[in-house]
Order: structure tokens, then sequence, then C-alpha cells
């Protein structure tokens, strides 16, 4: 094998410093969202007191799983020794440093008081889930530059596979976090299931490659460098394994939901009478997010044009934050019941299915999130050498046919 | 580990309290008196500078056939008292409210106020990653504003949906009960009166009303109203399946 | 990667002194010193510790007790915050914000130091000290709501 040569892109040109803008346009908007919404209380959200968490939670969550996702491709290469991912583990562990970057400073200006962060990193109750994810996400934070650290400088190239390691295993333990924040939430009939841990795993899995898919080939294309096709068929590959397992895991979580008779009722509201979440449901998390890109990624032909390997992609990701809506705020749209057997009527909405208009404020706040992690790969790739100057067929695999 | 860590901090308190007092007390009435009677004394003449003690459980018995359809006196004064002003949108904050249940077999009609259970193991407590959920050591769960930042954990974990997020800045607060934009707050079951010997606001004006469907006390004192009801009658936890061993109890339920 | 390090030196130098005319100018038209009347009639003479202590470490009493009265039900007159605002409140609008005239803004608009009290504490003395029950009655329910939407 050819040894692989990584560059910083050059960045010079007025579509690089246009894209960069852009983008910065888009994390601008989303800090200007938060400010206002700091200013004037969530009051000029849609978020209320039954719907505590919206549309910035649905970006948040997303990021921050995708950010453990989007590691994979450089776990595949320094934990299973696959060679062939080597040259795309740098930019693996940048993009998944960025997105939960990203990911977390939405979450942290929904905060009712975003200026009390240093009370968030101080007090500590360690019952708390989401305590141990501050800890899980500054020890990623930590991990993933020390591996990106190992894999840059030659000297500490032997630490590579250790930090690679650690890496792989801190991941499965943030997503288990991730997942954890719902599942173990008691009180909610849509939540507490130990299901939904080992489901955020597989989901990033999947959210994580689709994003880095469409990183690379956004990066390699738009600088002019040469992505082969080998690369692209095995990690679209890969992905069909992923979305695969992904919904072989909702569908167990709402199998088993649909056999327990006191679930009944959330099962009923997900999956057919809630309007816009069964929507969601069905044709964003299902259709889009899953059949179709799957049937994309496994059929050779399909799976051959870029332009489809792009959309499926597209897809997975927007069928992510549809799965999101779902889960985070379908599960809250769902009334408690704390009267089982009585209908429940007050002036606090007991007993009735709980409405959630998304503002432009959040939307903009989430997006804000998704622009700060791209503009940190964008500007990243300019500065340091994450990116492999060729992953032309014949340089990551003499053999490949072409 | 930091001030806000209730369940460590309580017992040593607790324990240097009970010390003092049954050594002062026992001084000033120059006998002996039982460690038993000196407990009793101690639920309702806590000096200022004492701190409380988990000798006390306060609690609230519901009794749901003594509450009026329609009267929502316990609601108003409590709205009074702690000065929250709330309306119809779904933003507004709610510490209280009257639900009105319809059996869905028999139709049977029932009414009764919800509020913060004040749970022994309340989730809300659980998940707040800062500690500002807390319970005193006399089992009132309440939100310390000033680490509360506003996540709404807690919100999401509440099987009562006793919880309510400020949406937008206050004015005109109650000195005694501070309430803030950007916090999560609840009942606190009128802490501040229940620290000054009075009752929550809602158990007077119900028992104003002439209904006396709310009794308030210390449930861990059997000679308490409270203690002897629970003993005495049946009565019901809310979500008593999820296992909370809340303070709040209702009967006829 | 050097011209980014002299990039980010470039930066630093600037900020410094940028940093450094500022300070200048300020001092020029620096904040005066506020004048703040206690009313003495409702306050008494003194307050409740030495005026040079109070001044220091009125923060320090006011955490303590913060976490005394929060935490266990501590509720002791002397040092809690109820017990500043009742004596230093002006006597003109019964508050301790308002202008820079007033006790806890005036001092802190020239010390520069932000205040997190007010958002949630009342600046203004209960109503009637002696009658706890006339607490500001809220409008009826439905009409506040009405007025908000």
């Amino acid at each position: 094998m050819a040894s692989i040569t990584f560059r910083e892109i050059e960045g010079s040109s007025p579509r690089y410093w246009f894209l960069l803008g852009f983008i910065a346009l888009f994390a601008a908007l989303g800090l200007g969202a938060a400010y206002y919404m700091e200013h004037h209380g969530h009051i000029v959200t849609g978020m209320n007191n039954s719907i505590v968490w919206g549309t910035p939670h649905v970006f948040a969550v997303f990021l921050i799983v995708a950010a453990s996702g989007a590691l994979n491709v450089a776990s595949i290469a320094s934990v299973f020794g696959k060679v062939m991912y080597k040259p795309l583990a740098p930019l693996s562990a940048l993009l998944a440093f960025s997105l939960l970057m990203g990911g977390l400073t939405v979450l942290m200006l929904d905060l009712g008081r975003p200026d009390r962060l240093i009370v968030a990193m101080t007090y500590y109750n360690l019952k708390s889930v989401f305590a141990w994810n501050v800890v899980l996400y500054t020890g990623f934070f930590t991990i993933v530059a020390v591996y990106i650290w190992t894999m840059m400088e030659k000297k500490m190239n032997a630490y590579s596979k250790a930090a690679g390691m650690a890496a792989f295993i801190w991941r499965l333990i943030l997503t288990t976090g991730t997942g954890s924040i719902f599942g173990f939430l008691v009180a909610r009939d849509a939540y507490s299931s130990a299901l939904l841990a080992p489901m955020f795993i597989i989901l990033s899995f999947a959210y994580g490659l689709a994003v880095y898919l469409l990183v690379l080939m956004a990066a390699y294309t738009w600088s002019g460098r040469p992505l082969g096709d080998a690369v692209l068929k095995r990690l679209g590959k890969l992905l069909a394994v992923f979305v695969a397992a992904s919904l072989y895991f909702v569908f167990v979580y709402h199998l088993t939901n649909l056999y327990f008779t006191k679930q009944h009722a959330v099962e009923h509201f997900i999956l057919v009478s809630g309007g816009i979440y069964t929507t969601l449901f069905w044709v964003g998390q299902i259709l889009i997010g899953g059949i179709v890109p799957l049937i994309i990624l496994l059929n050779p032909a399909l799976r051959a044009s870029r332009g489809l390997l792009v959309a499926a992609c597209l897809m997975i990701v927007f069928g992510g934050l549809a799965q999101m809506y779902v889960t985070i705020i379908g599960g809250q749209a769902f009334p408690l019941d704390i009267f089982p057997g009585w209908e429940e009527k007050s002036a606090f909405f007991d007993g009735v299915v709980h409405q959630y208009i998304p503002s432009l404020p959040e939307l903009l706040l989430g997006l804000g999130g998704v622009a700060i992690a791209l503009v940190m790969v964008t500007f990243g790739i300019k500065i340091l050498r994450f990116m492999p100057d060729s992953l032309a067929d014949a340089e990551i695999d003499p053999h490949a046919k072409t | 580990m930091n001030d806000n860590q209730p369940s460590h901090h309580s017992s040593n308190e607790v324990d240097e309290h009970r010390r003092h007092f049954i050594g002062a007390s026992a001084a000033l009435a120059g006998l002996t008196v039982a460690p038993g009677v000196v407990v009793y004394g101690l639920a309702h003449a806590k000096p200022d500078s004492e701190p409380v003690t988990n000798k006390v459980r306060w609690g609230l018995l519901v009794d749901a056939t003594q509450c009026a359809e329609g009267c929502t006196d316990c609601v108003t004064a409590c709205h009074t008292e702690n000065a929250i002003q709330t309306g119809a949108l779904e933003t507004d904050p709610h510490w209280i409210r009257k639900v009105e249940l319809k059996d869905m077999r028999t139709g049977r009609s029932q009414s009764l106020p919800v509020m913060c259970q004040h749970c022994e193991d309340a989730p809300c407590v659980d998940v707040c990653p800062t500690g500002a959920s807390f319970k005193r050591a006399d089992g009132i769960v309440l939100v310390d504003r000033h680490t509360c930042i506003g996540c709404r954990y807690c919100v999401m974990a509440c099987p009562y949906k006793a919880r309510s997020f400020i949406h937008e800045t206050l004015t005109d607060q109650n000195p005694d009960v501070p309430r803030g934009k950007g916090c999560v707050e609840s009942c606190t079951m009128c802490v501040h009166r229940v620290d000054r010997d009075q009752q929550p606001a809602c158990v007077e004006a119900c028992s104003q009303a002439g209904h006396n469907a709310i009794i308030f006390g210390d449930l861990n004192n059997p000679n308490s109203d409270i203690a002897k009801r629970v003993a005495g009658h049946p009565t019901s936890q809310l979500r008593a399946d999820l296992a909370l061993n809340p303070g709040v109890r209702y009967e006829g339920l | 990667m050097g011209k980014w390090v002299a990039g980010i030196l470039a930066v630093l130098l600037l900020s410094v002194g940028a940093y450094a005319a500022s300070n200048a100018a300020e001092k020029a038209s620096r904040t005066a010193k506020p004048e703040i009347v206690i009313d003495r009639s409702k306050s008494g003479d003194k307050c409740v510790e030495e005026t040079s202590f109070m001044r220091k470490n009125h923060m320090k009493l006011l955490m303590h007790q913060r976490d005394d009265t929060m935490h266990k039900g501590i509720r002791t007159e002397k040092h809690s915050l109820k017990n500043c605002v009742n004596c230093h409140a002006s006597s003109k609008d019964n508050s301790v914000l308002g202008s820079d005239e007033h006790f806890c803004q005036g001092c802190h608009t020239y010390a520069s130091v932000k205040l997190d009290c007010w958002e949630c504490h009342a600046s203004k003395p209960k109503q009637s000290a002696s009658a706890p029950v006339a607490h500001p009655v809220p409008a009826p329910a439905t009409q506040v709501g009405a007025d908000r939407k």
C-alpha cells in the first residue's frame, strides 16, 4: 500500500471563505436566537410546562448521538485494525469532537439559566444521569483530543491504538448515558426502558456514519481531491448494516410495548393516533430514514451513484431528526396517567395530549448547533492535517477493482 | 461534595441538634424526659436558629370525599400566598390544581387537588444534575433556585406533573417566596409558613371553606391528626406502583 | 502553522492595547461615587454589623444565610436578605432598586458587580409586616391569561 500523506486543505479560495461564512452565519443566527430566548424567557419558544424539551433538544441529542457514531470510522481503524479505515480516522475524530461541541452548545444555551454554566460544572448530584453525562462529555473531549494527537504526532503513533480503544469504549458508555437520560425516566410511558441505551448506540452508528459520509464527500469534492469508489462502497455497505440494525431495535422496542397492556395507550398514540408524531414516525423515521436508504445502500447499482449515496445519507439524517422529535417531543406530548382507570381533567392540562409548535428561535438555535459543528470541521481541516491528499482507489487498496 | 447533599448533611445535623435539644430541655425542666416525649415537642416548636430535623415528616392528607367539585379555594389561596399569576396558557405555572376525575367504567366523578407529593424518594431529586432539587430533612421537597440551571430534567422525571418552569420575567414576588424566570418550581408545602408553625395556605383555605379536605401535619408523630387518620383509615398514594412513598396521601379515592 | 501563531499573537496584542485605551478613557469619565441616603427613622443608627465589615463581607453573610435558610430552614432575621431590604429600601419608593440612588443598585453599579438576587427576590419589604395575610392579590386567573395571549 502506498504511504498516505495527510495535508491541510488550502482554503484560500473565495469559495472556501463563502462556505465558511455561510455556515458561520447560521452559527451567528443560532447565538442570536439563544440571546433572544434568554432575554425574554422561554415564553418566546413553543415549549411549555408540559413539553419542556423541544426542538433545541431534538437537535442537541441528535448531534450528541451522531458525535459518538462519527467516531466509529476511527474505531474500526484503531480497534479492529482495518487498514483501509486508517486514512479516514483523523477526520472521523475531528467530526466527533465538533458534533459534540455543537450539540452541547445547543443544550447549554437552551437552559433557563445559561449564565449558571459554572454551577453545572461545580455542583454535582452523583445520582443524576445528567451529571454523569457532564462527566462523559468532558471525558469524550479529552480522550478524542488525545486520540487525534496520537494519530497526528509521529512520536505518539505507537499509542494510537490504545487511545483508539479508550475512545471506543468511552463512546459506548457515552451513548449509553445519552439513552439513559430517557431510559431512566420511570414516570413516562414512552421512556423507562433499558432498551433505549443500546438502541441509542445503534442509532448513533447510523447517524454518525451518515454525517461522516456527507462531510467526507463534500470535503473531497469541494477541495478537488480524489475520492475513489472503494472507500464509499465499503462505508455504504457498513451504513446499510447500521440502518438495518436500527430498524430492528425500533421494531423490538415497539413490539415489547405492544405486548404490555399498560403500554398500549402510548403505543397507540405514537403508531396510530398521534397526528404529527405518527406521521413523523412512519414517514420520517421508518420510511425516509430507514427503508428507502436501505434499498439504496443494499442495491449495488443504486449505491454506485454518488448522488443517490448522498441522498441516502441525507435521508438518514432527516430520519434521525424525525426519530428524536418522536422520541423526545412525542414522548412528552402523551399525557401522564396519574389516575389509571379515570378520565382526568384540570386547568393544568391533565389527561390531554399536549400541544407543541416549534418556534423560529428554537429552530435557529438547533441549526446553529449544526453550524458550529460544521464551522469547526471546515476550519479544522484548513489548519491541521486531518485529510489524506488522496483517497483514490489505488492509494487505498491497489487491488481494488476500478 | 457540596452543601447540597442533604442526606449526608442532615444526619449529623440532626444528631447534634437532638443532643442540644435534649440537654436543654432536660436542664430547663429539671427532670428526666423520656426521649419519645421530647420528639413530640420538637415537631411544633423549632427555634429560628435551629435546623429542621428528620424526626419530623411533614405531610398532607387529602380527603377526596370532603373535597367539593368546582371549589378552587385551595388553588386561589396558593396563588395568593405565593404571588403566583397564572392563567389558561400551557406556559403558566401551577403548584396546585384541582383535578376532576370520572371513572371510565362507572361514570362516578370525584374532585381533588394535586400538588407536589413530597416523595421520600423523589425522582426530581434523583435526576437534578446540580442538586438544586432536594429534600429537606423534614421531608419537604424544594428547588434551590440559587443552583437551579433550568434544565427541566426534573419536570421530565416527575410522575405527578407537579413542576412548572418559569417562562418569563416575574415581578411583585412575596418576600417570603422568591421566584423567578429560568428556574423550575413547585409546591413548597408553604415552607415559609410551616417554619413559623403555620399551616400551608391551601389547608387553611380549605378549612375556612368548611370542607377540611386537606389536613397538614407530622406523619412521624403518632399523636398528630394526620398520623391518626393515616393509621386508622384506608388511604392511598398516587402512582403507588412507583414506590416513591409520597408525603401526600389520599383518602376516599 | 507559523502564520497562525503570528495571527493569534497579533490579536492578543491588539486586545491588550484596546483594553488599556478603554481603561484610560474610563478613568477620565469615571462613574461618580453614589450618594445613597439611608432612612434612619426606619433602620435605626446601625446596621446588623459594622458598616466597614458589611461593605466587605455582606455577600459572604448573605451566601451563608442563603444555604442555611434554604436547606436547613434556619430563619434567623439578622443576616437575611429580607432584613437588608426592610431597612435599606428607599423612603421614596420603598425599594432597593430602581436608580443609582437606591441602596443595592447604586453601589453595585459603582462597583460594577452584577446583582443576581432580584430576578427572584422581592426588592421591596413585605407590604405590611404586622399583618402577614395582606399579600398582593393577583388579578383573577382568567383575566391574566387573556391579557397575555
